[in-house]
Parts: structure tokens; C-alpha cells; sequence
């Protein structure tokens, strides 16, 4: 009885103790709903950098896969490398020109290297703005290594990967993101997620980086017609397919920037968008050559997410079909285009990335449901051709600001270091001569120690033939 | 007398052909992954819309070693067991060995076979 006395005593004691500490708590810090959902933004905007991240991944297996065996490590270390070498120049300075506060329309200062001054967006801290934002940077560089796959000198693509993520790409995002020029027009240009501006950056530099490397060797033959160059690995190009679509679900709605109400939307016409670019894309080769080639198909699906890119924030969920599926038709036409006017690219980036990106970003323009903040109702939904006009400013302005920059940029490699590799070791595959060691193959040292020959009996010969 | 037969048959007639010749009493066969062209030349196939040939088409070659009695008996169980009656099913020829040695043992002849 007396025992039980002292244990309630006991518990009651520690409940107090609890409670006051609870309420010593609650008074210096109440927890707020605008604390909740700050913290749920950061986290929310943290997952999805980290899935735009994995798109590395899958941007290396579907170049790695489309392109041949004898470069497969060439074209690994080009992905390795463009986010590395992305990460750090837009850490050191790529950031503060996309959106540095300090400067003008055409380019921002301050924050560099992440230092005072550094750009954070609405409850998000400037960590989590900044890696959302370094993952966008490396996705535009590394869309280019497809394009100029198995002719390249490392080193050229090397230089090439640290200026598009320190200058070029941070300038075109300073333009709309970063508050410049394209985001104070009358109406102005959206891009919500990137069509252009990550997208079709990528692509136009990729298109520059192609035709001043010019075609690989036997891409055409003495007629001048294109010749296939198969992919050696199908199931890589798939798999790689398959992650970046993964990987787009942090794309597009985490440019939302906010754990809001519209993520679950924007997820959904990303979603539509890319089964329609692959069926699309899948139907059309199969009527042009009479079957349904996969590597095409694998390109119609990421047209699909590509074009949904910029709209997927303002259009239905049927816009969303409509514009996957026209992506997924363009694809096909403007990889056979490519070939035939002698731009080799062997994994279609220019195509993907750069046509369906520009194709994308018009869309916005006629398939606006309505009008909202950031957005006028596009000409399809009868909200006339304002936002159509600024969405073509948008996309030729970077267009040709990207091909000037880019141009330039490969024609002062290709006169300094060179661009294109030796034709005998382009013939030879470029894992071997330009990192030491083949992608594929046996190993090229022994890894057994050396045997003695055992003593043995003679052969004893027969005499006459044939036995 | 000792007689190399080789075989090129299509890669998935091999089990049949295998067992075929495993039930004529054949005590072992060599394989090897080859590519080649007979009379039809190969075809045209297209990738991302271009065409490209494939006039050099994977095929398996099949060793056989045994005695000149066997030849016979061999080759029509090849004939029988890589026929599909379609283009390509490939051919089988026969030459003299001159000598054959059985490694561990060191047996000649057809006591190696």
C-alpha cells in the first residue's frame, strides 16, 4: 500500500517535471503552421533536387546505350564529369550570375561562392534553393555529351562543361528566373520548369558542339547518305529512359518551389506527357520504316517530358497529351532532319532536348487554361496571342544567345586544344587511348600468378599417316 | 582414320543438335560463336530511320571429331536436327585429321576420340 503510494507520487512527479519543461518550450518558440509548412517546402525542394540529381544517372545510361561499345567509358566520364565540374562552377560563380541581386537584366551579381548575398527563394533556405539549382545547371551541360559522343578530346569537353554551367547557363537563367530582361516583358515569358531555359540551352549547344565536330566517321556514306550506327545497349538506353522520367517528378513539381496544392497537377500532366511523346513517337517511325524502333521510342518519351517542361503548370491534363504526343511526332521528324542535312548526333539530344524544348515552351503560349499570376490564357482557350508572343521572344532570344555563346566557345577550343580526337583513334574506340582502360573487355593484366611448365611424357608419334 | 566434322547451324538449333548427336554416341563437340554469309547475302534492317546491312549474320560452328565409320551417321544426325527447311540453316563439311592426341592421357588416334 505504502509502495504504491510512492510510485503514484513518483509518476505524478515525472509528469510535472514533463509538463513544465513542454510548457518552458512552448512559450519561447510556439510552433506555427508557417513553421510546418516552411519546413515542408525545405524538404520537399530537397527530394526533388536530389531526383533531378538522379537524372544524371539516366542521362549517362541513355548515352552510354545509344552510342558503341568501343567509347562506353569516354561517354561515362563526360556525364561524371559535367557534374562535377558543373556543381563546382555554378557553386563558384554560375549561381551569382543566374541570380546574384546585384545586377542588371542581362546578368546578376552577388553571392558568389555561396557567400553573402546569396539568392534564396520564398521559405526556402539558400542551401536548398541552391542545390535545387545546381542540379538544373548540370542537367543542361550534360544533355551536350550525347550530341558529340565518340569523337571528342576529353579535355575539350572538360572546358566546354565548366563554361556552359559558370556562364552560359546561369546568363539564360538570369534572363527569366533570375529576374532579368525575358520576366519584365509586357507579358511576361514562362518557362516553369525549363524547356528553354534548361532544355533547349543544352540542345542549341549541343547542336553547335555537333556541327563544328562535324560527323563521325562512316555516319555517311560515299552517296552522302546517313548510315545507322546501331546502339550497343538497348536495355541501357531503357533503364536510363526510365530514370530520367523518374527523375522529372522532381523537375517539374518541385519548380513549384513550395510542398503546395499544385504539385499533385503538375505531376500528373508530366506523366501524360511522356506516355504520349513515346506512343507518338513510337507510331510515327513505325508507318516511316515499318517497325516500332525503341531507341526512337525511348526519345519520344523523353520529348514528351521535355515538351511538358514549360506547361506543366498551366495546361489541362488532355494539353498535356496533346503537347507529349506533338513532341513525340517532332522528335522523329527532326532526328531523320538532323541526319540527313550531315549534324551526326548519335543519342538525338539536339532533337529531344532542343527542338521539343522549343516546341514546349510555344505551347504555353496556346494551351493556358486560364490566366493566373504568372501566365496569360494561351490562343487555343481564347486568351489571344499575348503570352504566344512572349513565349517565341523567349525561345529565340535564347536560341540565339546560346548558339553566339556556344559557337563560339567550341570554335575557341577547337583552335587552342582541339576538339575532335585523332581518326585513328576515333576508329579505335576513345576508352583506350583517352583514359587507359576499355568500358568492356577482359582484364588487361593477369590476375593469376605465374605457373611453371609441369614436366610431362613425350609425345609419342605414330608412324604413318592418319592415325 | 579420323574424321573433323564441322557444322555451321542457326544458334538455336544447338540443344537439338547437341542432343542429337550426344544419342549417336558422340563423346564431345566443340562450339564456337561465329558470323558469316551465304547465298542470300544477308538484309537490310533500319535503326532510328537509316538502314544498315546486316550481311554478316551470327551463326554457331559446330566441331565434331570421329571416326570415318561415324561420318555417316554423324552428318545425318546434323542434317535431321539443325533442319528447319528455312533460309540459312547452314552447311556441314568433312576433312581428313592427321593426327590426334588426347592431352592427359596421351592416347592417339581414335583411341582420343
Amino acid at each position: 500500500m505504502r509502495s504504491r503510494k510512492l510510485l503514484a507520487g513518483g509518476i505524478l512527479a515525472i509528469g510535472l517535471v514533463v509538463v513544465g519543461a513542454d510548457a518552458a518550450w512552448a512559450q519561447e518558440a510556439p510552433v506555427t503552421a508557417e513553421d510546418v509548412q516552411k519546413n515542408l517546402d525545405n524538404v520537399f525542394v530537397l527530394v526533388a533536387a536530389v531526383l533531378v540529381i538522379f537524372m544524371q544517372a539516366g542521362f549517362a545510361l541513355v548515352e552510354a546505350g545509344l552510342t558503341r561499345a568501343k567509347s562506353v567509358a569516354n561517354i561515362m566520364m563526360k556525364n561524371l564529369m559535367d557534374f562535377c565540374a558543373g556543381a563546382l562552377a555554378f557553386f563558384a560563380v554560375g549561381y551569382a550570375i543566374a541570380f546574384g541581386t546585384g545586377g542588371n537584366d542581362l546578368f546578376g551579381t552577388g553571392g558568389w561562392f555561396l557567400g553573402s548575398g546569396a539568392f534564396q527563394y520564398g521559405t526556402l533556405t539558400v542551401p536548398v534553393t541552391f542545390l535545387f539549382q545546381v542540379a538544373f545547371a548540370a542537367t543542361a551541360a550534360t544533355i551536350v555529351s550525347g550530341a558529340m559522343a565518340e569523337r571528342t578530346r576529353f579535355k575539350s569537353y572538360f572546358l566546354y562543361s565548366l563554361v556552359i554551367s559558370a556562364v552560359i547557363y546561369p546568363v539564360v537563367v538570369h534572363w527569366n528566373w533570375g529576374g532579368g530582361w525575358l520576366s519584365k516583358l509586357s507579358t511576361p515569358f514562362h518557362d516553369f520548369a525549363g524547356s528553354t531555359m534548361v532544355h533547349m540551352t543544352g540542345g542549341i549547344a549541343a547542336l553547335m558542339g555537333a556541327i563544328i565536330l562535324g560527323p563521325r566517321i562512316g555516319k555517311y556514306g560515299a552517296d552522302g547518305k546517313p548510315r545507322a550506327i546501331p546502339a550497343h545497349n538497348i536495355p541501357y538506353a531503357v533503364l536510363g529512359t526510365f530514370i530520367l522520367l523518374v527523375g522529372w517528378y522532381g523537375f517539374n513539381p518541385g519548380s513549384e518551389l513550395a510542398a503546395d496544392d499544385a504539385i499533385g497537377g503538375i505531376a500528373v500532366t508530366t506523366t501524360l506527357a511522356a506516355a504520349a511523346g513515346a506512343i507518338a513517337a513510337m507510331a510515327t517511325i513505325w508507318m516511316k520504316t515499318g517497325k516500332p524502333d525503341v531507341a526512337m521510342t525511348a526519345n519520344g518519351m523523353l520529348a514528351g517530358l521535355v515538351g511538358i517542361t514549360a506547361g506543366t503548370a498551366a495546361v489541362s491534363n488532355i494539353g498535356a497529351v496533346i503537347i507529349g504526343a506533338g513532341a513525340g511526332l517532332i522528335v522523329v521528324a527532326a532526328v531523320l532532319f538532323f541526319d540527313r542535312i550531315h549534324v551526326d548526333d548519335p543519342v538525338g539530344a539536339i532533337s529531344v532536348h532542343g527542338v521539343c524544348g522549343a516546341f514546349g515552351t510555344i505551347c504555353v503560349g496556346l494551351f493556358a487554361t486560364e490566366d493566373s499570376e504568372f501566365w496569360k490564357q494561351g490562343l487555343f482557350y481564347g486568351g489571344g496571342t499575348d503570352q504566344l508572343v512572349s513565349q517565341v521572344i523567349g525561345v529565340v532570344s535564347v536560341a540565339a544567345f546560346v548558339a553566339v555563346a556556344a559557337g563560339l566557345l567550341f570554335s575557341v577550343i577547337k583552335a587552342t586544344v582541339g576538339l575532335r580526337v585523332s581518326e585513328e583513334e576515333e576508329l579505335a574506340g576513345l576508352d583506350v587511348l583517352e583514359h587507359g582502360a576499355p568500358g568492356y573487355g577482359p582484364d588487361v593484366t593477369p590476375v593469376s600468378p605465374p605457373t611453371p611448365i609441369p614436366d610431362g611424357q613425350p609425345v609419342t608419334m605414330p608412324t604413318g599417316a592418319n592415325s | 582414320m579420323i574424321k573433323l566434322v564441322t557444322a555451321v547451324i542457326k544458334p538455336h538449333m544447338l540443344e537439338s543438335v547437341k542432343d542429337g548427336l550426344k544419342s549417336t554416341g558422340v563423346q564431345g563437340l566443340t562450339v564456337t560463336e561465329v558470323k558469316g554469309f551465304g547465298r542470300q547475302g544477308g538484309h537490310t534492317e533500319t535503326y532510328r530511320g537509316a538502314e544498315y546491312a546486316v550481311d554478316l549474320i551470327p551463326k554457331l560452328k559446330v566441331e565434331v571429331l570421329c571416326s570415318a565409320d561415324d561420318v555417316q551417321s554423324v552428318m545425318d544426325m546434323i542434317r535431321k536436327s539443325s533442319h528447319t527447311g528455312k533460309i540459312g540453316d547452314g552447311k556441314v563439311w568433312v576433312v581428313d585429321v592427321e593426327h590426334l592426341l588426347r592431352v592427359r592421357t596421351g592416347e592417339m588416334g581414335e583411341d582420343a576420340t
